[in-house]
């Protein structure tokens, strides 16, 4: 490895081991059958399949909870993963307990599969607080919403395991629009040379809200931007989960060897809109939406376990059941949340206290005593 | 002893990275060149490459790496080679470095020290000169310092990397050769309060970094005139020690704000909004500005026009004792 360094940048290294390959990897077609790869072992377990399953269902449901929410005015905008669960629930699932997940803000589906309580993460888009969850209890960072900053994140976090032998690996999260940004640009570049082990995994969903691939790179595909970096480039088809769940396995275990980053493109597709603020109808037609609905990454695993009888119609109902509990859930927590104590907007600004801060809050405490009494007056 | 202020910030670095062997030091050039000021010198040989390394040239991956390996669990001091070349890592320092701790409820903390030479008066070419210290003051979650003198140097240094939050050290770069006649370590008060560099009685000059030996040069001349200056060195921009300065007001009932970075939204206007809030009745004269105009940095054969100095201080003194 220290050879390869030695050698980067001086045109001896062989480029071509770098290269994503010419198809992207896919085990499992529309209708559940499997094509096995010894290059892509799988090595779940059936019981394991229908986790995968459950916590795939789980996701969309709450998902869909999320956009009921906001629609009723409970959420302020939610931005949807529909259609990509397999992309963040697979990859996800490929990583031990004790790798750390940076997600973008679109990233239910990997939360839930950290265990991370969802109502926690829409504090964000109803304005609570900007997020609930403790990082350090579930290895999963606070949602990232400047594009593709979170990947210096992983990268420094990665850089700090290595330095201290903690063989963990990070994944970072963004998506086909993110890779044009400068940050996930020097995050590659810091993760090559310090040899950091961060999987920098790309969810392409087609779209930058309104901007499609095309007008995003004219890389041939976005798993080729790796090589530039010294970075192999894998490609998946993120709306396969067994797939995804092969490729960013091998990406993680290689990294966790000691054999440095890599980036992953997971093709899917964005089934809702970019946010519930955003009108795809102005720039997507429904005969694409329809030809992409064929790809559905719960329906191809639902038509796998079933052709393999590992999915009956009670064990789909339990798992139904649980989703629509999940949902409800998380509609209990959210609906009508009162806001914090506006004084708690002074606490988390600074570790050490300060004398101007402390007088600022005394300023709003006045204020809100005046309400106080303005309000008591008035009733 | 005499000691640069360089060498008391290296002897600072040096200190804590002893201490501590959490401390990482990074930046461009700060490995083996030892930085491009020499600030880290020795580092890299002392600590090996681990603790001290140089980084690609990419200021957001600096800051960004600097977040992520805070969040692991080290203190970082991550170095800005130039004051100009801070705004690619803009976004990190704005968006992520003074807001995690604040965004995660408490949850995250970010010991971070970000060191950076600036300001001009080196005959520098462009975006080598510049003073972008009301950026950060302006963003609430940053603690900024910036040392007027090498114990200073030393000591406001060892502060930040102590402390749990961001801190930018603004590093006055044309200083870095001053020496002072002292014996390393050094302790000095808290960076929060502002020193009274020198007792005068009839105007304040408020000041800091690159501008204390300025302002210490013009109470020296100003004694030929008769008039006798106080100088107060803020020592920390934010937070600001606005009780040393109404106090400082309050006895000479004058003041004038000096600093290099340009005048409109400058350190200056706050300062001044804090005094005339706070000792309205005691001041004789407005608050008056020695500062850089509101042009872009000029061209380094001009930067003598442009860089406040003893004779802007001067001018503006007699303005002030005028009323």
């Amino acid at each position: 490895m220290v050879d390869d360094l030695q050698r980067a940048g001086s045109g001896q290294l062989d480029p071509t081991s770098l290269l994503p390959p010419a198809e992207p990897v896919h085990l499992l077609d529309p209708d559940g059958t499997l094509h096995e790869d010894p290059d892509h072992p799988v090595g779940l377990d059936d019981a394991a399949l229908l986790e995968l399953h459950r916590t795939m269902i789980i996701t969309r449901r709450v998902d869909r909870e999320a956009i009921n929410l906001q629609r009723q005015g409970q959420l302020g905008v939610y931005a949807s993963c529909l259609g990509q669960e397999a992309a963040q629930v697979a990859s996800a699932w490929a990583l031990q307990d004790e790798d750390w997940i940076f997600p973008s803000y679109r990233e239910l589906g990997a939360a839930i599969v950290r265990d991370v309580d969802p109502a926690d993460l829409l504090h964000l888009f109803r304005g609570t607080w900007l997020s609930d969850h403790d990082p350090y209890e579930h290895r999963f960072a606070l949602l990232s919403i400047p594009i593709g900053t979170q990947a210096l994140h992983a990268t420094g976090f990665a850089m700090g395991a290595r330095f201290d032998d903690n063989p963990i690996v990070t994944v970072v999260y963004f998506g086909d629009g993110g890779t044009s940004e400068g940050d996930p640009h020097e995050a590659m570049t810091f993760a090559g040379v310090m040899r950091a082990p961060v999987v920098f995994f790309v969810q392409n969903n087609q779209y930058a809200i309104s901007v499609p691939l095309a007008k995003q790179t004219a890389a041939p595909t976005l798993a080729h931007k790796a090589i530039g970096y010294g970075l192999p480039g894998y490609r998946c088809d993120g709306n396969d989960p067994l797939a995804t769940y092969a490729v960013t396995r091998r990406a993680v275990e290689r990294a966790r060897a000691g054999h440095g980053p890599a980036l992953i493109e997971a093709l899917t597709y964005r089934m809702e809109a970019h946010t519930t603020s955003d009108d795809p109808s102005r720039y997507r037609s429904d005969e694409e939406l329809e030809a992409a609905a064929l790809t559905d990454p719960i329906v191809r695993l639902r038509n796998h376990l079933r052709n393999r009888d590992l999915l009956d119609d009670a064990t789909e109902r339990r798992f139904e059941e649980e989703a629509a509990e999940r949902a409800q859930a998380v509609r209990d927590a959210i609906y009508d949340a009162p806001h914090g104590d506006p004084l708690e907007l002074f606490d988390h600004v600074y570790v050490a206290p300060r004398a101007d801060l402390a007088a600022q809050r005394d300023e709003l405490r006045a204020e809100l005593a005046r309400r106080e009494d303005d309000d008591g007056g008035a009733a | 002893m005499t000691v640069t202020l360089a060498q008391a910030i290296n002897r600072a670095l040096t200190d804590a990275m002893a201490e501590d062997d959490r401390v990482l030091v990074f930046g461009e050039d700060v490995g083996r060149l030892g930085g491009v000021f020499r600030v880290t010198d020795g580092l890299q040989s002392r600590f090996g490459e681990q603790r001290c390394f140089d980084t690609p040239l990419a200021e957001s991956g600096i800051i960004g790496t600097a977040i992520g390996l805070a969040i692991y669990g080290y203190r970082p001091v991550a170095e800005m080679q130039f004051d100009g070349f801070t705004y690619p890592a803009f976004e990190q320092l704005v968006s992520h470095l003074a807001k995690l701790r604040n965004r995660s409820r408490g949850t995250l903390t970010l010991p971070v020290t970000v060191r950076i030479p600036y300001g001009g008066g080196i005959g520098a070419v462009e975006h080598h000169s510049e003073s972008p210290e009301s950026y950060w003051v302006h963003t609430a979650g940053l603690t900024v310092v910036s040392p007027g003198t090498p114990d200073d140097g030393y000591a406001m240094v060892r502060e930040a990397i102590a402390s749990d939050d961001p801190v930018i050290v603004m590093e006055p770069k044309r200083r870095y050769w001053m020496k002072a006649d002292i014996e390393l370590p050094v302790t000095a008060p808290p960076a929060h309060e502002a020193l009274v560099r020198r007792e005068g009685t009839d105007v304040t000059i408020v000041c800091y970094g690159p501008m204390v030996r300025t302002a210490l040069d013009a109470a020296e001349a100003a004694e030929e005139e008769g008039w006798s200056l106080e100088v107060l060195d803020l020592r920390s921009l934010s937070p600001m020690d606005t009780e040393a300065i109404v106090a400082s007001v309050q006895r000479t009932g004058r003041a004038i704000v000096v600093h290099e970075a340009g005048r409109s939204l400058g350190l200056g206007a706050e300062v001044a909004a804090r005094v005339q809030e706070a000792a309205f009745y005691h001041l004789e004269a407005p608050v008056l500005r020695a500062t850089g105009f509101d042009t872009p940095y000029p061209p380094a054969k001009l930067e003598g026009y442009w860089l406040p100095d003893v004779d802007r201080i001067l001018d503006l003194v007699e303005r002030s004792l005028a009323y």
